[in-house]
């Protein structure tokens, strides 16, 4: 394994002509996806994401700064010659060839001897359990048996890199789950990077070492899953991963790195900043809603955040209870509540609620 | 299918199936057909002698061979050529290729006449001599644009990831056209090229004026009904209707065992 990243964006910008018109995809782009990693690009459609992949493929050339597999320039190399496969959201299996033949297309075009083909295509059908189904054509099979077959087509050729394009969007949601814990499985198995674009941030948090999360063109937050969620940087990473409940306020005062926004009588909301925020600057903080403690009464000796509100919505979801509730300075806050306690102790539509959460729970955005 | 309604279409679909059987079945019929005297247009008996003597007639067998030389040919031309005109309109946009679209159908809507009118003026002007490469030339002309939109209509519904797949897995340009691309639509080629061979055949006003004094099948038969058609001309008819059929049973029984 050489030192270099696997994958590296350097300067990268991409624009579309669009009716005359240059319409940025990418706007700025610098990435180094590291080996052996499972990497995602996240984001909603039109962010910039699958053009990021196409990039790394061949299929689209940056307008401006350079890519890299493994250390070596390769803008300006056709597809072809690029040492990365790529699985096709629509899976792109050769209609007229047997799975033998499908995934066997690459070994053929290197030239690679008839017996080893067959001894490396059979490996990898035992890999994607196909084993036995040789002989059949892509039509007969089911929809996530193509999506094995288009990913054995991909890595029995052992590339640089895997691009996954929204593999798992044309199946159903079981075997979404499924095959997410098997694609995690089949990388561990074959240690090759594998770089995953989608637009589901479950599967890119359940999957993922790495994520970046992109919009308009640009990475707007790049960690791993739990950095993402716990920490989101930005106010469009917080909306987009997960539920975060986001509160406006301005920093009243700031004691041992706690910074302190009043709101109302006796009610504040507490967040840890650097030692740059000064009392009166203007701040938002963003909490998740399992992190949330609901109190039907106002509940005592509380350091952190606290605020009140009445319930809006009761939604009972099995494992948690989810509330929505408009807090008094005017904002709907989401509170998932686990059901491990009492079920008597459910607060009901209109009731006078109280919210409570450790100083650790609260992030401010974009300081 | 049951009630009325059902029985409606049942009769419906018989009634059209005779419509278009009877004439073939009349053809078939009076070519074993034993007329005294020239014209065969009377059934006075059964014979199968017309079989035997088929190729009796060597004006008519010559016709014959010298339509189905150019029917070949020109199958084989256009449908190399309009296969490639199709695949490059359905494929790629590039400048000229709504005129090429306009062009393409305006070459099957304008009235033969015309057109044969206009190729051997062209030839006349050229001092191309008239004669089997003549025919062969106007009939490429004229059928190509049937295998073009034949085969551009099958090229515009490809995945176009299926060409990236290709390219992502090592294949230049011409093996992803001859391993993927080509092995797909070929269906759609060879409709384009026995229609083209269909549309050739039995090709009577361009071929009228683009033939010089050379005789193709229709051309003879055309001259003959003057004087009476032969029984021979039913024997070869038939035998071209039960080609056409043959194909047509094995391309369904070929897709009837992929579907299965």
């Amino acid at each position: 394994m050489t030192s270099s990243p696997a994958i590296e964006f350097a300067g990268v910008r991409k624009d579309y002509l669009s009716h005359g018109e240059s319409v940025p995809a990418v706007k700025s782009l610098d990435l180094a996806i590291a080996q052996g990693e499972f990497f995602s690009l996240l984001g909603p459609s039109g962010c910039g994401k699958t053009t990021t992949m196409r990039m790394i493929a061949g299929f689209e050339e940056p307008t401006e700064g350079k890519v890299f597999l493994d250390g070596q320039d390769v803008t300006g190399v056709a597809p072809n010659k690029r040492d990365v496969n790529m699985v096709f959201q629509s899976y792109a299996l050769f209609p007229h060839l047997s799975v033998q033949q499908n995934v066997a297309f690459g070994l053929e075009r290197k030239k690679v001897a008839k017996a080893e083909i067959n001894h490396r295509v059979g490996a990898m059908l035992e890999i994607v359990s196909l084993t036995g189904m040789e002989k059949r054509q892509p039509r007969e099979m089911s929809g996530g048996q193509q999506q094995r077959v288009a990913l054995a087509r991909a890595l029995v050729n052992h590339p640089r890199a895997l691009l996954l394009d929204e593999p798992l969007g044309a199946l159903d949601l079981k075997l979404r789950q499924q095959m997410q814990v098997e694609l995690k499985r089949i990388q561990r198995e074959v240690g090759i990077t594998f770089v995953y674009v989608t637009h589901d941030q479950g599967e890119a948090l359940t999957m993922s070492d790495r994520i970046a999360v992109m919009n308009a063109g640009l990475i707007e937050q790049l960690g791993t899953p739990r950095e993402i969620y716990e920490r989101p940087a930005t106010r469009f990473v917080a909306g987009f991963i997960g539920t975060s409940n986001i509160v406006d306020g301005t920093v009243d005062r700031v004691e041992q790195g706690l910074a302190v926004i009043a709101k109302g009588t006796g009610e504040q909301v507490v967040v840890r900043v650097p030692d740059s925020v000064r009392p009166g600057r203007a701040i938002e903080v963003s909490v998740r809603p399992e992190k949330i403690d609901l109190h039907r009464t106002m509940p005592a000796g509380i350091t952190g955040s606290l605020l009140s509100g009445t319930v809006s919505e009761v939604v009972y979801h099995g494992t948690s209870t989810n509330y929505t509730v408009a807090t008094t300075d005017g904002a709907d806050f989401v509170v998932f509540d686990q059901n491990a306690h009492d079920a008597e102790n459910v607060a009901s539509r209109g009731e006078r609620v109280y919210l409570s959460w450790a100083p650790q729970h609260s992030y401010p955005i974009g300081v | 299918m049951t009630g009325r309604g059902g029985r409606l279409l049942h009769a419906y679909t018989w009634l059209l199936i005779a419509w278009l059987i009877l004439p073939i079945s009349v053809m078939i019929l009076f070519g074993f057909n034993n007329p005294n005297g020239r014209y065969n247009q009377t059934w006075q008996g059964f014979t199968l002698k017309w079989y035997k003597d088929v190729f009796a007639l060597d004006a008519l067998t010559s016709a014959l061979i010298t339509s189905l030389t150019v029917a070949v040919l020109t199958a084989l031309i256009a449908g190399a050529l309009g296969t490639a005109i199709g695949y490059a309109l359905g494929r790629y946009r590039f400048t000229g290729a709504g005129g090429l679209n306009l062009l393409m159908f305006a070459a099957i809507s304008s009235p033969e006449l015309v057109m044969g009118s206009s190729l051997l003026s062209l030839f006349v002007t050229m001092g191309f001599p008239l004669g089997t490469a003549s025919i062969t030339i106007a009939h490429v002309m004229f059928s190509i644009s049937f295998v073009a939109i034949v085969v551009r209509a099958r090229v515009m519904t490809l995945d176009r990831s299926l060409e990236e797949a290709a390219a992502d897995l090592g294949a230049n340009g011409w093996t992803t056209f001859w391993k993927v691309i080509f092995p797909i639509i070929l269906p759609a080629v060879l409709s384009g090229v026995m229609l083209a061979f269909a549309l050739s055949i039995d090709d009577f006003v361009i071929t009228n004026f683009t033939a010089g004094t050379t005789e193709t099948f229709p051309l003879w038969i055309w001259g003959a009904t003057r004087v009476g058609l032969p029984p021979q001309v039913n024997v070869m008819g038939t035998m071209i209707f039960a080609i056409g059929v043959l194909f047509a049973v094995i391309a369904n029984v070929r897709s009837r065992s992929r579907k299965a």
